[in-house]
């Protein structure tokens, strides 16, 4: 359990350095800046004129449904790396479960190909 | 108090914090990352209890796809920022009842565990990894036959929720030209090349 700790202590180390250096840019932002700010100098700029709309708008929900299958790929391959991790070790039904499983995403994989969902227009 | 401790002290309070400003940021987007962070403290707690595995699928499947598909929604929600400053008040209650169903289901997770007359029995019972066996290889080994059903029952749900996914948000544009390459290819020469005069048409 120790052994295994500690081979987790270098990320540790950088996660401590990361915070350590990211708290150090926004302090030193904050205390050493020069800060002067007006209306104008915080307004949104768009090429001269006062901007028309807010930012936000909707998305097309195309974006929503390629992350949607991307996170179910996702999972598949986490499904996968601790078959593959005791392969070595496996038993006849835990391969042919895999390969069933495999199958079953497959033909998932094969109706979203077939559907165009993949495709953008 | 060892490094591990101080690790321990260190995840859990930037779990719980950055919990609860999910729910106090103002911004939804900020939310989000706050929840991303949250995450990764959960992972840390993870490698600290020697489930490597569990942890880094945490980084993989709950930072890397479902928080990225949360502030996803988010930003494609038409978010109206005055709408969400007000309402805390008005799903307090619903907040506060689900709080506590997860609390009194907490706590008979560690009744169970630690308080109850068969306490010592289910604790024995744990399948306990081997000393010298890694995590991901101890769990490769006993997923797939032994627990087969709910394998190949977590397949099935992935299967159904792709096709749900398609069939609820995917619309064909109808006249919209779309590259064939394999008609492209098994095109004939009966393709001419036509010199128009301007102003005239074919």
């Amino acid at each position: 359990m120790d052994e295994l700790l500690r081979e987790y202590l270098p990320i540790i180390i950088f996660l401590g350095l990361a915070v350590a250096l990211g708290l150090v840019f926004l302090v030193a932002a904050w205390v050493l800046a020069v800060r002067r700010p007006d209306a104008e100098k915080i307004s949104a700029y768009e090429c001269g004129f006062n901007a028309f709309d807010d930012a936000r708008m909707k998305f097309d929900v195309r974006f929503y449904l390629v992350s949607i299958l991307f996170i179910i790929f996702d999972l598949e391959i986490a499904f996968l790396f601790p078959w593959a991790a005791a392969f070595g070790g496996l038993s006849d039904v835990a391969f042919w479960s895999m390969m069933v499983f495999l199958g079953v995403l497959t033909v998932g994989f094969a109706y979203e190909w077939k559907k165009g969902a993949l495709e953008w227009e | 108090m060892g490094l591990t401790q101080l690790a321990f002290y260190v995840f859990a309070a930037v779990a719980v914090g950055s919990g609860v400003l999910v729910i106090l940021a103002r911004n939804p987007v900020h939310s989000v990352l706050w929840l991303i962070l949250a995450f990764f403290s959960s992972a840390g707690l993870m490698v600290l209890l020697g489930a490597e595995f569990i942890a880094m699928l945490l980084v993989i499947v709950y930072v890397g796809a479902v928080a990225v598909l949360f502030l996803f929604v988010v930003m494609m929600l038409d978010v109206d920022f005055a709408e969400l400053k007000r309402g805390l008040a008005d799903y307090l209650p619903v907040g506060a009842l689900v709080g506590l169903v997860l609390l009194v289901e907490l706590s008979l997770v560690l009744g169970h565990w630690a308080l109850a007359g068969a306490a010592p029995e289910s604790r024995e019972a744990v399948f306990a990894i081997e000393e010298g066996v890694a995590n991901t290889p101890a769990l490769g080994a006993i997923l797939y036959d032994k627990y087969l059903y709910m394998f190949q029952a977590a397949g099935l749900i992935l299967l159904v929720a792709m096709i749900g996914a398609i069939v609820l948000t995917l619309r064909h544009r109808p006249n919209v030209k779309r590259q064939d390459v394999l008609t492209q290819i098994y095109r004939g020469r009966d393709v001419e090349l036509k010199d128009v005069e301007p102003g005239q048409g074919v």
